[in-house]
């Protein structure tokens, strides 16, 4: 690791005007993407700031409309979260099998989305559920804030400060792990909001990141049933092809875990 | 035999150091004045190194010193050695290119070190690095055996024509060509066993240390065998003298093989410690662990079985390429011959057998013995073309492997090996039982129900451990004697020391070589302290690999202890004024037989240093060593049977039961040998579903990490069903055959032989992961 300066700010604001002083910074969350990355020495920030003690930026609330999952909150407190297991149960599940437990104790939804890995689960749940990400200066909407691999809407002194995920009618997830880091080989996040729209997001299996898949949230409009996707083909064009799965198998994976989420969302 | 001797589950002594954190590794080691190496490694598979410009980064902060591999060759300094000379069938040497610690000129692996830098803290010797420009010129680069082996291919060393280290055989041809010819039936196949990446939890580390007063070496180093190491590295390395080397193992966290090894790390650090008169420590990171540990298996092979009309094996013809990488690491040569051929005729009778083994360089890194080292790669060809030819032949595949095991002990096998004791059929009985191999259909008709392929698979395997009657290697080869040496010093007060030449990196040997001096004499283990790992303080001693240490390293044990024991009875007799013929030994005292005259261990021991009323001409003290020659190689063998589910969607292969009869003759420990046995066992597991090192067309590695090479976790294996069957082996004196390696050998083919059950073909190769296995199952779809 290169040195660097560790900082640890009370707030929001303290923590971006640390920003606008050291250009060459870097928030630091959970710190299981970037801690191995500047070991590695990838990645060489000036300065380390540190948002995982920031109050304001920890904890769950749930209206009759959303949940609203702070920035910092980490994936274990999401998973023990009363409010969110009532919610969007398929949140709750899908983080539950993210990482492994020493990863969910420290790994953030902000930091999840922020780094917006290919193979990341979270992002398949923000583009399915059409959230909202608020950071301190601006709400973002989830169907523009994904830009490719490991990119996002977010300016450098941007702080995601919480997502904000309308209550759908049902919801699911579905998620083949990759044998080697257990990220998603490919994982399937499929909605019904309470309009009736169908929403689906595919990770893990586009060489572009996350991913809609229109074939398949046609098939559900019309027939919201695992069955209904029997017939549907998904292209394997664009799809990435590596030694643990070829992009026909990950054109696979796209409608079996749909299948599999539509019937975890009952 | 006392409540903690052998036989006995005795819980780790050991274990209380790791579980509390206070093992001592090697990265452990503080030394006042320690630097700290890192090496400057190739990025590229195959290149010439134009040169090496280290003058900004000597003046660095922190810098002591840039070396780079042309010092080494101006110190003389010795190139790495292989240890077995194999030759090739037309008589000629194997062909073997050399291996400088630090490339001079050509690199030829992604991770080859061309220059190491040493510094005041491993940080500013990273910095450095950086620093330090290296012009390389690439050169193509054969990443694979069929790309070495095609014409026009380019070389690695001009010393082996056509990259072909040797083209090796065993058995007779012409009698095995008569067997074909005469076959009913001929079951052909071809198998690829997969490269691995050994993995051990603790990287590889050195530190090593100049005496300048005393023209002295210390190295604390990652070894499995400190003793060779010290050997190799006087010997042949221009490095240190023998007599002024003292080479330590300390606690070392794993080894599965890849620490047999003398590697240049260590090599550099101590020629370094000497260069820069400071001590130099390198603890290896994870990726160069990946990069740089010794590799193993890596075999493709074709191979055919003749069956006559009764379904008896008539022969077995066997071609194999086996991939050294780009370098002949320590033991390499011996692994795919002498580890691997030997093997060949599992447990069956094979009337002739004809084996050929073709050695090839690429551009990889160098492979070698790893955890059953040949022995896998044998006992997954043998089994999986038993069940191959089970379904060709339309035999059940139990009854067909029944009708051919050898039943008559010794049985001498066409591959040299002589197997000394056995009973297969045992092993498969109490495996079929404990499967409930009759309620197999009804199971495989319920997974269907739920929309799941079962299958079911065997893998009756045998293999060789105790390695070896020193004679019988040298005779192959072998620069080494595999002989054990064992020291029992019996202190005054009676409390026992055992100083052994094997090495602990996570066998458990504190606990179950301390259970057999304790049963002997009837005392407590904690009376007894096992020391090794330390060149200073053991005598020499030959190390731990190829499951020896029951076999060969406590044997010695136990005839050191055969003669503390005789002097110790020759003394208690003289004190009680008894016949020396009347003294027994029981929980700790010496007892005149049908008296009640006694005296305690304690007593005799005293006695034996006071020597002060010791029988005439007696010498003092209470302290005997041995060296223990093994006659064979021990025969560990058993039958595993492997249940799985695939999941047709995702391909995802689910071992829904595993059991595992194994032959290990006589437990020590029956706790630590059934961990022995699960740990083996997630190791193949591991090699048929998950693991597997990738190289790119350029000689890029695509798994060097965590990421991208899959280990086994907890989840990936079911809970294992071990037991045991026995047959005492009669080659030493504890009956023992070693068990450290079975679990490793056995399993990965009886989880292929279930996965192509319930796939219907034979047409998948290991790693069988789930995206393999899914394009297995469309193959099946299109044949439809
Ligand atoms: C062994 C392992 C297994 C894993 N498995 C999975 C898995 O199965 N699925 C999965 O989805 N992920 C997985 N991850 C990734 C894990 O979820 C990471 O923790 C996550 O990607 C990043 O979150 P973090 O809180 O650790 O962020 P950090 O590593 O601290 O930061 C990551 C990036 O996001 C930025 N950042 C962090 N917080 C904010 C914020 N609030 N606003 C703006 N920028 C921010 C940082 O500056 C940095 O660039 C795994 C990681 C490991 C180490």
């Amino acid at each position: 690791m290169y040195e660097t300066t560790y900082h640890r700010p009370a707030s929001i604001d303290e923590a971006a005007a640390l920003f606008a002083k050291h250009p060459e910074a870097k928030y630091l969350a959970g710190g299981h993407t970037l801690i191995p990355v500047m070991k590695q020495r990838l990645a060489a920030p000036s300065d380390v700031i540190d948002l995982a003690k920031i109050k304001e930026m920890i904890g769950i609330e749930a209206t009759s409309d959303a949940l609203i999952i702070k920035a910092a909150t980490t994936y274990y407190d999401i998973t023990q979260s009363a409010a969110a297991k009532k919610a969007i149960p398929a949140i709750v599940y899908l983080t539950s099998v993210l990482g492994d437990p020493a990863v969910r104790y420290r790994g953030t939804i902000g930091g999840s989305i922020a780094n917006n890995d290919p193979a990341a689960d979270y992002p398949a749940a923000v583009l399915a559920l059409g959230a909202t990400i608020k950071t301190n200066t601006r709400e973002i909407k989830g169907d523009d804030f994904f830009q490719g691999l490991f990119s996002t809407a977010l300016e450098d002194n941007e702080i995601i400060t919480s997502v904000s995920f309308p209550i759908p009618a049902k919801a699911g997830y579905a998620k083949m792990r990759h044998p080697a880091s257990r990220f998603a080989l490919t994982g399937v996040f499929v909605a019904q909001t309470k309009s009736g729209e169908v929403r689906v997001a595919a990770t893990g299996a586009s060489q572009n990141g996350v991913m809609r898949v229109p074939a398949i949230e046609a098939a559900l409009k019309a027939n919201w049933s695992a069955g209904a996707l029997d017939g549907v083909k998904i292209s394997a064009d664009g799809l990435m092809s590596d030694i643990h799965g070829s992009a026909e198998y990950r054109a696979n994976l796209i409608k079996v875990m749909a299948q599999r989420a539509v019937e975890a969302a009952g | 035999m006392g409540v903690e001797g052998i036989g006995a589950r005795v819980a780790r002594k050991e274990d209380k150091r790791f579980i509390t954190g206070r093992g001592r590794y090697v990265d452990d080691v503080k030394i006042v004045g320690l630097t700290h190496a890192h090496f400057i490694r190739s990025p590229h598979a195959h290149a010439k190194v134009k040169g090496i410009d280290a003058s900004a980064a000597k003046d660095m902060p922190g810098v002591v010193d840039v070396l780079t591999a042309q010092q080494l060759v101006d110190d003389k300094i010795g190139n790495l050695i292989c240890g077995w000379a194999v030759s090739s069938k037309d008589g000629s040497p194997m062909k073997m290119g050399a291996w400088p610690a630090m490339a001079p000129d050509t690199v030829r692996f992604v991770g080859q070190a061309v220059a190491v830098v040493i510094a005041e803290t491993k940080n500013q010797a990273k910095d450095a690095a950086e620093a330090v420009v290296v012009e390389y010129e690439e050169l193509p680069a054969v990443s694979s055996m069929t790309a070495a082996l095609a014409s026009g291919a380019p070389q690695l060393h001009p010393e082996a024509p056509g990259n072909v280290v040797y083209d090796w055989s065993i058995g007779d041809e012409k009698l095995t060509k008569d067997a074909f010819s005469k076959a009913a039936n001929i079951v052909s196949l071809d198998l690829t066993n997969n490269r691995l990446v050994p993995n051990a939890m603790e990287p590889r580390a050195a530190v090593a240390e100049y005496d300048e007063a005393e023209e002295h070496f210390t190295l604390h180093t990652t070894s499995q065998n400190p003793h060779v190491a010290r050997l190799v590295l006087s010997a042949f390395y221009n490095v240190a003298q023998e007599h002024k080397l003292r080479v330590i193992a300390p606690d070392v966290g794993g080894g599965f093989g890849s620490k047999i090894f003398i590697y240049p790390e260590e090599m550099v650090a101590l020629w370094a410690s000497k260069k820069v008169r400071r001590p130099v420590k390198w603890t290896g990171d994870r990726t160069e662990a990946f990069l740089t540990d010794a590799h193993g298996r890596d075999h493709i092979s074709h191979a055919e079985m003749a069956f006559d009309t009764n379904n008896k094996i008539l022969g077995l013809r066997v071609k194999t390429h086996a991939n050294f990488g780009a370098y002949m690491s320590l033991f390499s040569s011996s692994v795919p011959t002498y580890l691997y051929a030997t093997l060949l005729s599992g447990q069956y009778n094979i009337p002739t057998i004809y084996a050929e083994v073709m050695g090839v360089y690429t551009n990889t890194t160098p492979v070698d013995a790893y955890r059953g080292a040949g022995r896998p790669e044998a006992s997954y060809l043998v089994e999986r073309l038993m069940e191959t030819s089970a379904r060709q032949l339309k035999v059940d595949p139990a009854e067909l492997r029944r009708i051919n095991f050898v039943t008559q002990f010794p049985h001498q096998t066409p591959v040299i090996m002589a197997y000394d004791i056995g009973d297969f059929g045992a092993s498969l009985d109490a495996a079929l039982k404990a499967i409930d191999y009759a309620g197999f259909p009804a199971r495989k008709a319920k997974a269907k129900a739920a929309g799941k392929l079962r299958g079911l698979g065997f893998s009756c395997y045998i293999e060789a451990c105790g390695i070896a009657p020193s004679k019988a290697v040298g005779s192959l080869g072998a620069g080494v004697g595999l002989w054990e040496s064992a020291e029992v010093r019996v202190n005054p007060v009676g409390t026992i020391e055992v100083l052994t030449g094997s090495h602990s990196h996570g066998q458990g040997h504190e606990t179950t070589f301390a259970q057999l001096v304790a049963g002997r004499l009837g005392i407590s283990v904690d009376q007894v302290q096992i020391v090794h790992g330390d060149t200073d303080k053991v005598q020499f001693g030959m190390g731990t690999y190829g499951s020896r240490s029951a076999a060969v390293g406590m044997s010695a044990i136990f005839k050191a202890m055969e003669k503390v024991e005789a002097k110790a009875k020759k003394i208690a007799a003289h004190l009680l004024e008894a016949s020396e013929g009347d003294i027994v030994i029981e929980n700790g005292e010496f007892k005149v037989t049908g008296t009640d005259k006694a005296i305690a261990l304690p007593m005799v021991a005293l006695a034996a240093y006071t020597a002060h009323n010791l029988p005439d001409g007696m010498e003092p003290g209470l302290k005997e060593g041995a060296f223990y020659d093994p006659t064979n190689f021990t025969f560990p063998a058993g039958a595993y049977i492997c249940e799985v589910e695939i999941d047709p969607g995702t391909g995802k292969v689910d071992i829904v039961d595993f059991v595992a009869v194994d032959d290990f003759g006589r437990l020590i420990n029956p706790m630590i040998v059934e961990g022995q046995v699960h740990g083996g066992l997630a190791q193949g597991i591991g090699q048929a579903l998950l693991e597997g090192a990738v190289y790119d067309d350029n000689g890029q590695p695509v798994t060097a990490s965590f990421m991208d090479y899959a280990m086994p976790r907890a989840d990936d294996v079911p809970s294992f069903r071990v037991s045991h069957t026995t047959t005492l082996c009669p080659g030493n004196p504890l009956g023992v055959k070693g068990c450290g390696e079975a679990g490793a050998i056995g399993s990965s083919p009886a989880v292929i032989n279930a996965i192509t059950d319930a796939l219907g073909h034979n047409r998948i190769e290991m790693p069988a992961t789930p995206g393999r296995v899914w394009e297995a199952l469309q193959l099946q779809q299109a044949a439809e």
